[in-house]
């Protein structure tokens, strides 16, 4: 009878939707003329956007940066996955950046990208994101817009709950969806219940230089974490994350792991758990796990295997985690900017709950208890519940902020983003979304200091809205205007893979930092050639390393002889360049890996293994120059047992 | 000491801040180039505008079988000695002299200051025609003449894709105040002088 009467008013909420949608396109057309919304997302020939948006790629393992409010792309940072464009992944330097505990792993499912903060706003230093298939977190720096940084997380699976800082990047934060055998063993899937759990790892951030080192790992209950993001200003310390499958259930979750009335949300007290291990508690577990740095100098990334991680039992830090009851599978887990608010997005239920942080801590210090979950004290429901918001829509997902006391909630079964006032959880406004609208986007959301300008709702499915490209279309996000009372649809544009999560923030604070070329001078990679002069070539057994160099319009040497089938030739290319965008590119006919593309003061190699007697040219990929098509060069292939010389030239036949 | 020679003495030093701010700066401006390749010259270098201004103009002008801009030229020794003697002269003549010795030291200072253009202007001459024989582009005049590249000694000047600006600069600006104040000396010294006949 229930549930009947919960479907009833899911239908009446999607006719609502649809009417409201159909009025939506009506006052829409009206709306263009009136409101000019063409105006307000042009930016004219020559001129910047005002905002930077870094929306994750989802399955295609990368991070792309748009411009705001244009929806104009600018470049797409390859992150987990190869990238043969730009030889992430292929050239000898960026390959380690793809090692893990199971070898090199091309691919990842990107979702969740967050950008540092210092003193809970938003610092444009570096944008963290995570790997959710084989447990990653990397890290991109913000003066190169390169991934600089790749540590795996042991202990985990489905790294979904993650990759959100602390309000002073003290940490970056990576949950378990998929619990997991810890450490990982043969036994029964269904012995699940009770043997399995779920990882909460707290990767600690070098205020310097950004380096990642897991600080500890707490070792939950067999939960599947969903999404977290951290405590701010008054509840800074505190650490927030979903669950679902509270059932424990290993097999037909999606009727398995929707059975309870409310899962939990984890409030986890990550200072005072910090305090535990400084103090020398938890302990070392034998691990395995990948941890890949990028250095800038070098031009060349190390993968260092890490043998041991510190992990923590809940149990043995009291007062240090509790379970705060929120209905139905609850999805997103969002902090206002002001850190009394954790929206809890039951994306089963039909009302949004909304948790107080103060009223948290007076039922943690009367000790008011519903219960315990094997160990963790659990509250009461109604002793934490701040308010909810009635029927707002179907399928709640995520929530962001505007700082003016309005937060901003995706809907995915009626396909909208709904506006509603904190506290009293009043319904404001309603937008339909082109279609099923998954996480949203305010610039600086996840800070204490949003920039409550525009929105950007990203889509999980895109149908008839733009020119259709066979069975697979784009994905679609969505620009809408929030600075008055009412959202005001701006502007559709495609994104790649499949967008999650973004991160915004005012160009201004990235724009000066990022830079143009990278000095020469700085360039230590063992085999760079600074100049023309320190171009050679030198075999070692049938292993030749070629330095060369590129400048407009040459490479140097640009012919070579005494190449022998079956050499390993690693052409280690140093472009002399130190003009802004100028970079070369190089490729080398039957090379079984991609070109590289190497910037101004830059070292990249790449490794080819000529396999047949002849002369074989390669050439500039990039169009570098009015003599572009004359920057070419030849590498005489003799037979593996011939004698002929090695020799290299430039500007003058080899004798 | 009188109030001409103060103004000798100040005229004198004038141009010692030659030492410290460029001479000349040659800016050139393209549509790829919108933060635009500059070069300050001074009495003893060459110097970027931007980093890597001095590299990146000879890659353009290797095109053009243009001349590397040198490190270093003869000028930059000869010019800083000259500078030192005429300035020790300076002051030996507002501490010494009179108004008659300011005038000649006004006119040995525009001598030499021309027959530095004058070597500047043969520097630039011969930057912008000496070409290489094998140069990458090779542009002849209307007439079927080879073109220059010459940039301007003075002023602004269309060169193939770039607008060239030569100015002089703050150093130049010290040199010129400090010649045209010995004329002042002179000027006032001399006036003194004839009050003093006169009276």
């Amino acid at each position: 009878m229930k549930n009947l009467f919960k479907i009833s008013i899911g239908f009446l909420v999607i006719a609502i939707a649809f009417t409201s949608c159909n009025d939506g396109k009506s006052s829409k057309s009206n709306g263009a003329l009136s409101s000019n919304a063409a105006e307000k997302v042009y930016v004219a020939p020559g001129e910047h956007d005002e905002f930077y948006a870094f929306i994750s790629g989802g399955f295609s393992g990368q991070l792309s940066v748009y411009g705001l409010p244009s929806g104009r792309l600018f470049k797409v940072i390859p992150v987990f996955s190869q990238d043969a464009e730009k030889a992430y992944g292929y050239n000898e330097e960026t390959k380690p950046m793809l090692n893990t505990s199971h070898g090199f792993v091309p691919w990842d499912d990107a979702h969740h990208p967050d950008i540092s903060q210092t003193n809970g706003e938003i610092d444009g230093r570096w944008v963290f994101i995570n790997g959710n298939n084989t447990p990653r977190i990397a890290k991109i720096d913000l003066s190169t817009f390169e991934t600089t940084e790749i540590i795996e997380i042991p202990n985990s699976a489905g790294n979904h709950s993650s990759s959100f800082v602390t309000e002073n990047t003290e940490y970056v934060v990576a949950g378990t969806r998929f619990s997991v055998p810890i450490p990982q063993r043969d036994m029964p899937i269904k012995d699940y219940k009770g043997n399995f759990k779920g990882s909460l790892s707290f990767i600690s951030v070098d205020p310097d230089d950004g380096r990642m080192d897991i600080k500890f790992q707490l070792i939950m209950p067999g939960f599947d974490y969903d999404l977290s993001h951290p405590g701010r200003g008054k509840s800074h310390g505190w650490f927030f994350f979903t669950t679902y499958n509270t059932e424990e259930a290993s097999t037909l979750m999606e009727v398995n792991s929707s059975q309870n009335d409310k899962d939990f949300i984890a409030a986890v007290n990550w200072k005072k758990i910090e305090e535990y291990v400084n103090n020398g508690g938890g302990e070392m577990m034998p691990a395995n796990y990948a941890h890949n740095v990028y250095d800038e100098e070098t031009h060349t990334a190390t993968s260092t295997m890490k043998k041991e991680v510190r992990v923590v039992n809940p149990l043995d830090v009291p007062g240090a985690v509790y379970f705060l009851p929120t209905p139905k599978s609850p999805h997103g887990c969002d902090v206002d900017p002001t850190g009394e608010y954790i929206v809890g997005n039951g994306k089963l239920s039909a009302n949004l709950t909304v948790h107080s942080f103060t009223k948290m801590l007076s039922a943690i210090e009367n000790k008011k208890f519903a219960g315990e979950a094997y160990g963790i004290p659990i509250l009461n429901f109604e002793d934490v519940l701040a308010g909810s918001v009635e029927q707002p829509g179907l399928g709640p997902l995520h929530t962001e902020f505007d700082g003016k006391g309005n937060a901003y909630t995706t809907f995915f079964i009626s396909s909208e983003v709904v506006k509603w006032k904190l506290g009293t959880w009043e319904v404001v406004d309603r937008q339909p979304c082109y279609y099923s609208v998954g996480h949203l986007m305010i610039p600086g959301g996840n800070s204490q200091k949003p920039f409550g300008k525009y929105v950007v709702a990203m889509n999980k499915i895109t149908k008839d809205r733009y020119l259709p490209t066979g069975p697979e279309v784009t994905q679609s996000a969505q620009l809408y205007d929030i600075s008055g009372d009412k959202m005001e649809l701006l502007l559709d544009f495609p994104t790649i893979g499949e967008p999650h999560y973004a991160a915004g923030c005012p160009a201004d604070l990235i724009k000066p930092r990022s830079k143009k070329i990278f000095n020469l001078e700085d360039n230590k990679h063992p085999y760079a050639a600074k100049s023309e002069a320190d171009t050679k070539v030198v075999r070692s057994g049938n292993i030749v390393h070629v330095y060369m160099t590129t400048i407009r319009s040459h490479f140097s040497p640009d012919n070579i002889e005494g190449i022998r089938v079956g050499d390993k030739v690693y052409f280690h290319v140093t472009n002399l360049e130190q003009d802004y965008d100028v970079p070369h590119g190089i490729s080398m006919i039957g090379a079984n890996t991609s070109e590289l593309l190497i910037m101004p003061g830059q070292t990249e190699t790449f490794l080819w293994e000529p396999k047949q007697v002849g002369v074989w040219p390669f050439y500039c990929t990039d169009f570098c120059s009015a003599l572009h098509q004359e920057m070419q060069g030849y590498v005489r292939v003799s037979a593996a047992n011939a004698n002929t010389p090695l020799k290299w030239s430039l500007g003058e036949d080899i004798e | 000491m009188k109030k001409s020679n103060i103004i000798m003495l100040l005229a004198a030093i004038l141009p010692l801040g030659l030492f410290l701010f460029p001479l000349w700066k040659i800016t050139l401006e393209a549509p790829q180039y919108p933060t635009p390749l500059g070069m300050y010259i001074h009495i003893n270098d060459f110097s970027d505008a931007n980093p890597h201004d001095i590299k990146n103009i000879n890659l353009m002008n290797h095109y053009v079988g243009m001349k590397y801009i040198p490190d270093a030229i003869p000028e930059f020794k000869i010019f800083p000695a000259g500078i030192i003697i005429t300035t020790i002269i300076g002051v030996i003549i507002a501490f010494f002299g009179n108004y008659k010795w300011f005038l000649y030291w006004f006119i040995l200072m525009i001598l030499l200051s021309s027959a530095g253009l004058y070597d500047f202007y043969l520097w630039e001459h011969d930057y912008g025609h000496n070409l290489d024989p094998k140069a990458i582009m090779k542009f002849t005049n209307p007439d079927g003449t080879q073109m220059g590249f010459q940039p301007p000694l003075f002023g602004s000047k269309d060169i193939l894709n770039f607008k060239a600006h030569s100015y002089p600069r703050l150093g130049t600006l010290f040199l010129a105040l400090g010649i045209a104040t010995s004329f002042i000396a002179y000027l006032v010294g001399k006036k003194k002088h004839n009050k003093k006949l006169t009276m």
